[in-house]
């Protein structure tokens, strides 16, 4: 299997997606003659012409509003935020909207609607430009929330997110578009809310997601120099929560840490710690540990901002802690 | 301006099916008081009465495959566009037999047939949705057009200009109609809005705004046509503010103590049913019988319409968990 990165992952699937269904078209800031903040968008207009690959103005909710139109009147839109802080500007049409309007409409319209966004935080780009919002779109009824982390993953998922009928708000993270992996090279889609096992493990089982998994595997890698067996599961997806596999997996190693890039006071991890304590608490030998950003804005100084997110020597602690 | 000769285009035919829809509205909005206070209603009631020549004016400028979109104060815009009355009465009742299956209620209106995409509760959150409807348009090329209605309030909205700038930008088959009933909730234009004169905040988007007597149907049913006309020919969106004033409070529970009795004897002169009865007469396009008789044919409806939502089942209770995703 050839290396991409997962910027060119993403690409391919806005390609492939795009070529395959003419009613796909594309819409953000600088999505077109830009190429994309991050070039995830490179070479679409020049593929696909100006009306499936529409520049806007910076105007958020305006982009989002008028992508749900486009879907709810037959269009399968992609509407890019140029950062997913910007999706806050662009809530109401998110959470008021998109989300709802298939179950206020009394199931008569669906929204056919993929929101890319990259976000997360380490790159020093202060408290408006850092942050991780997945939780929040975990919290509302009616969207998918999908955030990758191997580029393979990538690809699959955003090409099934594009050709789902319910609204997905797909998360990339500004800091793997330049990892690369492997992606085969034939025509593959990877189910929504499946989660993987990254790295199998008999000691402990981490959930986590994003960039925090190649956090989580490098700190199980260093475990198992201790003879520490650390299971990985990323979760892919926080709607459809795939707590199957979660579950599968405690139940085997009896002890849990989850990890996430977002704030910890009302961050996924607790949904997930408290359905493990209501599905599996009999077969647990510790309570689950909850490993995420310290509940600050995001500092700008190098060493504060690092200090408040989760990496390799804070995951290790986590892991030792539980066992 | 209309012309006299434009007016005489319509056939009579037309115009007492204008006639028969603004008294379709009225009749249903006055009914709901009385339902909403013996319980059978619920939550929050925005009656439309007043209104009435600005959605009938609408709704008979444009086509039935044309879409329309709107404000919470729809009721009148969804009838006038051809929806039952006992669809609505029944979504009012919460039944399962409701226009939006007793899970929207009177601010959430929907009908995919008639392509009216929905009544909608955040003020000026459904005009960039209206632009997307628009974009579809244009995408597919048809020969469709979108109305989107809202309130005066909505234009003091920041979506309201980003929704003017995208249409304009790429100019979509659309035609925004502001409402202006001189208040939101019980703020008045002169106190929430520093252009007084609503008509004219398009023009920082290069699209043509007009303003238009709303509580005269065929002046608003020609001024909107116009705009369709250009719409459809590829000349982009337009902008219309039409001049009128809801009877009612701005919901159920509206003491309406920020109006004056003076003020609103003023506009009730001008009340477009009465007024537009009288020119049918005088113009010999109907008889007083004849407009009479519609009045009857149309409390017998609302009646109807009332016995059909009552006798309606509420929705399964299984009915919650249905309709969040289409893949579950
Ligand atoms: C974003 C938002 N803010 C506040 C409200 C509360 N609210 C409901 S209706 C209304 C007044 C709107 O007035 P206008 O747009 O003129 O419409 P009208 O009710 O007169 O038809 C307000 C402030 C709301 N629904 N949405
Ligand atoms: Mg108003």
């Amino acid at each position: 299997m050839p290396e991409i990165t997962c910027r060119e992952a993403l690409n391919q699937a806005l390609h492939e997606e795009m070529a395959r269904d003419p009613s796909t078209f594309i819409l953000g800031e600088d999505v077109g003659l830009y190429e994309g903040s991050f070039k995830v968008t490179k070479g679409l207009l020049a593929r696909f012409g100006e009306k499936r690959v529409l520049d806007t103005p910076i105007s958020e909710a305006g982009i989002v509003g008028m992508a749900c139109g486009a879907a709810m009147t037959g269009l399968r839109p992609i509407a890019e935020l140029m950062t997913i802080n910007f999706a806050i500007v662009a809530m109401d049409q998110i959470m008021n909207h998109v989300a709802i309007v298939r179950y206020m409409f009394g199931g008569q319209v669906k929204v056919p609607l993929t929101i890319r966004a990259p976000g997360g935080a380490g790159h020093q780009l202060g408290a408006q430009h850092s942050h991780v919002l997945e939780a929040i779109f975990m919290h509302c009824p009616g969207l998918r929330v999908i955030v990758p982390s191997f580029p393979a993953d990538a690809k699959g998922l955003l090409k099934s997110a594009i050709r789902s009928d319910d609204p997905v708000m797909f998360i990339e993270h500004e800091g793997i578009y330049g990892v690369k992996g492997e992606v085969p090279e034939d025509e593959f889609t990877l189910p929504l809310g499946v989660a993987d096992i990254k790295r199998r493990g008999t000691d402990v089982t981490i959930i986590t997601l994003s960039r925090m998994v190649y956090v989580c595997l490098e700190a199980a890698e260093e475990l198992a120099g201790e003879g520490i067996q650390v299971e990985v599961v990323d979760l892919r997806a926080l709607n459809p929560l795939d707590m199957l596999t979660v579950l599968e997996s405690v139940r085997r190693t009896h002890r849990a840490v989850t990890v996430e890039e977002s704030w910890l006071t009302g961050g996924w991890g607790g949904e997930v710690a408290s359905r493990i304590m209501e599905q599996a608490f009999d077969q647990m030998d510790a309570p689950v540990f909850r490993l995420g950003c310290a509940d600050v804005p995001m500092p700008y100084s190098k060493h504060l901002e690092q200090s408040a997110i989760p990496n390799v020597r804070k995951v290790i602690e986590a892991v030792r802690s539980v066992l | 301006m209309e012309t006299k000769k434009e007016r005489s285009l319509l056939e009579s035919r037309d115009l007492l099916g204008m006639y028969r829809d603004m008294v379709r509205v009225r009749q249903f909005e006055e009914a709901c008081p009385k339902l909403y206070s013996q319980g059978k209603m619920g939550g929050f009631l925005h009656l439309y009465s007043g209104q009435e020549a600005v959605g009938v004016g609408v709704a008979h400028a444009i086509h039935k495959q044309d879409y329309m979109i709107s404000a919470y104060r729809e009721h009148g815009l969804l009838i006038a566009k051809g929806g039952r009355p006992e669809k609505v009465m029944a979504e009012l009742f919460g039944k399962a037999t409701g226009v939006s299956r007793g899970k929207g209620g009177s601010m959430h209106l929907f009908d995919p047939e008639l392509r009216f995409m929905g009544g909608y509760g955040i003020v000026g959150g459904h005009l960039p949705i209206s632009v997307g409807v628009a974009y579809s348009i244009l995408y597919r090329e048809g020969d469709e057009v979108a109305v989107c209605l809202f309130g005066d309030g909505a234009t003091n909205q920041g979506v309201f200009h980003e929704a003017m700038n995208m249409a304009a930008l790429y100019q979509v088959p659309m035609i925004f109609i502001c409402e202006n009933n001189g208040y939101g909730i019980g703020t008045s234009v002169l106190r929430a809005s520093a252009m007084e004169e609503l008509y004219k905040k398009s023009c920082a988007y290069e699209t043509p705004g007009e303003k238009v007597d709303g509580m005269d149907v065929l002046a608003v049913y020609e001024t909107v046509r116009r705009a369709v006309q250009r719409a459809r020919e590829g000349g982009g969106p337009s902008y219309i503010e039409a001049i009128t004033y809801r009877f009612r409070g701005h919901s159920i529970s509206d003491p309406g103590t920020y109006r004056s009795e003076q003020e609103k004897r003023i506009w009730q002169e001008r009340d477009p049913i009465p007024n537009f009865a009288r020119w049918l007469v005088e113009q010999g396009k109907a008889t007083r019988e004849d407009l009479e008789k519609i009045d009857g044919e149309e409390k017998d409806l609302i009646r109807e319409a009332i016995r059909f939502a009552e006798e309606s089942p509420f929705p399964d209770p299984e009915e919650l968990w249905t309709d969040v995703y289409v893949e579950s």
